[in-house]
């Protein structure tokens, strides 16, 4: 146990350093991207990974997150901050009433009722007046760090994403490993069985859909800020499919999982960006690849193979 | 013109037939999503992608080798059927033994695949599907104007919906299926190929959209995203109806159809979101669905 603990923190201090790091290698706005999804997977992944739910439209949350923010910053001016935090509760009201909803039915259900309710959501978003339909919400204003310092930098908004990141994704692996992650774990393991120890299940399962949301929501916000923009593409179910997709591949119910397939989605489609709709095919071809041969993922095979629980 | 409820009767009946034609698809598509569900344990996402590959195979049966619609409506759902056949012995057979998220993942690459091959061959533009001469054209009913394709798929789609209903409740073949839903182990024993029926159960079940795929042809443009807009839609439909009975997908398919088409009349902003609205007030009040089983 101590020895698992140890290269957990090792892990932890590796990525940590890789994120310091990063922005000096790479171009910044692409590892800010890399970021937003990142903790967008970790948050789906709490669901997925230690709940057993899967819910085939977080996408209504990120984008739900990412229009709160955009309108807030430019239309009331609020300081970035506040305006992703508001996109975090957003996404969390919404996967308040969108959980309660969706947990009256299990597995299969459940990830059908959440794909049609984050449907309906993009149906409203395309006719909603503040979400700019088409156009969706442009030249969202950066703004100004506690209303001192200027992130219009690229530079300067990468820290706020980093230690955005960082704390979103400590928060997330503090959960799974407290006392409330285990009984988690147990209902994904045994719903029945949890029930029967005396937890009420339904509100262990809402609380980490609510939680789950509200990280979709600031991951969605802050994704907004970095680009300026929100639109509905945040809120298409496609966007939901490729969570799912960055989970899978990086390995499902792992801690860095979901980092390392956003790493690999986000270069995959960078790289064939220019080669249209080739990019929906090999995200296809993933999927299939993943549910047939690999089903642990990468980080999931690597910890397989070392015997760690990375 | 005479009018109902404040609306003009012409747009009233002309909403409430475009209720019915979509009523029809959502009742062929959960029909099929549900037959496969239960011999399967699987939700087939790709049910929207092969929806859409019969409404182009249609489309390339007429264009490449001039082979009519007529024909087309049969040899469609039998090459997609026979597509499907393949991949349940390639892909799918393979998932039975896992959790059944598994096999809602990989059909959902399944359709990524396809609808990404089809735009990359034929943008997402979508092509013009002649109706066919014998059905063009319009009769004065007195009250409206019926465009005879639309009736035409109105009735094919009942007929279709019906002979399936009987199909399965009513023949031998049917027993099986419904007894092999139950306990396959046991049907099984009796010395009946199991396999075999699942396999067929799918590439009946992907025929049947394949078939609604050709129906829909000559109404929406051939076009790759053709079936992800409807495939959602019918996911609601699904767990409105509930998944256990053939009966009640048909109903609640053609059911939600006309409730659509009547929000257009009445409240168009809505037209989009009120299935949806539905499923959100049948999981307050019946969560195991309108026609399932509590589980």
């Amino acid at each position: 146990m101590r020895g698992q603990r140890n290269t957990q923190i090792i892990a932890f201090l590796i990525l940590i350093a890789l994120v310091i790091a990063a922005p000096g290698m790479l171009y910044p706005v692409f590892v800010m991207k890399v970021l937003c999804f990142a903790l967008f997977a970790s948050a789906f992944n709490l669901l997925i990974g230690y709940v057993g739910l899967l819910s085939f439209g977080h996408a209504a949350f990120f984008g739900l997150g990412a229009y709160a923010t955009a309108w807030t910053a430019k239309n009331w001016g609020l300081t970035p901050e506040i305006a992703i935090l508001l996109g975090g509760v957003s996404g969390a009201a919404l996967g308040t009433v969108f959980g309660w909803l969706a947990i009256r039915r299990q597995g299969l259900y459940f990830a059908m009722i959440t794909l049609a309710l984050a449907q309906m959501v993009y149906f409203f978003c395309v006719e909603a007046p503040f979400t700019g339909g088409e156009d969706g919400i442009q030249q969202v204003p950066r703004g100004k760090l506690f209303g001192v310092f200027s992130l219009a930098n690229d530079m300067s908004i990468y820290w706020l994403v980093a230690v955005i990141f960082l704390a979103g994704f400590f928060l997330l692996n503090r959960v799974v490993h407290s006392p409330f992650g285990q009984v988690l774990k147990a209902i994904r393991e045994n719903e029945p069985r949890a029930t029967s120890l005396g937890y009420r299940t339904d509100s262990y399962k809402l609380i980490a859909f609510i939680l789950s949301t509200f990280i979709a929501g600031i991951a969605g916000g802050t994704k907004s800020l970095v680009f300026g923009i929100a639109t509905l593409t945040d809120v298409h179910w496609s966007m939901s499919g490729e969570v799912v997709l960055m989970t899978l591949l990086g390995g499902l119910g792992t801690i860095f999982g979901p980092v390392m397939g956003a790493l690999v989605v986000t270069t995959m489609e960078n790289y064939l960006a220019p080669f249209g709709a080739w990019v929906t095919v090999t995200q296809g071809l993933i999927f299939i690849a993943c549910v047939l041969a690999f089903r642990r993922g990468i980080i999931g095979e690597i910890g397989a193979k070392l015997k760690l629980a990375l | 013109m005479f009018s109902l409820f404040g609306v003009p009767a012409p747009l009233l009946f002309g909403q409430l037939l475009l209720g019915l034609i979509n009523g029809g698809f959502y009742a062929m598509l959960s029909l099929g999503l549900a037959v496969i569900f239960g011999m399967l344990n699987i939700i087939n996402f790709a049910h929207g992608a092969v929806f859409m590959m019969g409404a182009f195979v249609a489309w390339m049966l007429l264009n490449y080798l001039g082979i009519n619609y007529w024909f087309a409506l049969l040899l469609a759902p039998l090459i997609v059927g026979a597509f499907g056949f393949v991949l349940e012995k390639t892909i799918i057979s393979r998932l039975y033994k896992l959790d059944h998220l598994y096999g809602l993942l990989l059909t959902f690459g399944l359709a990524l695949v396809l609808e990404g091959l089809f735009r990359n061959g034929y943008g997402s533009s979508g092509m013009p599907y002649q109706i066919p001469a014998v059905l063009s054209g319009a009769v004065n009913l007195g009250f409206m104007f019926l465009p005879i394709y639309r009736g035409w798929v109105i009735v094919a789609a009942l007929v279709v919906c019906i002979a399936t209903w009987m199909l399965i409740e009513k023949t031998k073949l049917g027993s099986l299926l419904r007894a092999a839903t139950e306990n396959p182990a046991l049907v099984q024993a009796f010395g009946v190929n199991v396999p075999r029926l699942v396999t067929l159960t799918f590439a009946g079940g992907v025929a049947l959209a394949a078939f609604a795929g050709v129906l829909a042809a000559p109404i929406y443009s051939v076009n790759p995203n053709m079936g992800s807009n409807f495939i959602n839609t019918v996911f609601a439909v699904v767990v409105i109806g509930g998944m256990g009975s053939i009966f009640g997908a048909i109903v609640s398919g053609f059911g939600l159809g006309v409730i659509e088409g009547l929000t257009k009349v009445f409240y168009p902003q809505a037209s989009d979101t009120v299935i949806f609205v539905v499923m959100v007030l049948v999981l307050l009040t019946r969560p195991a669905g309108l026609f399932g089983k509590a589980t």
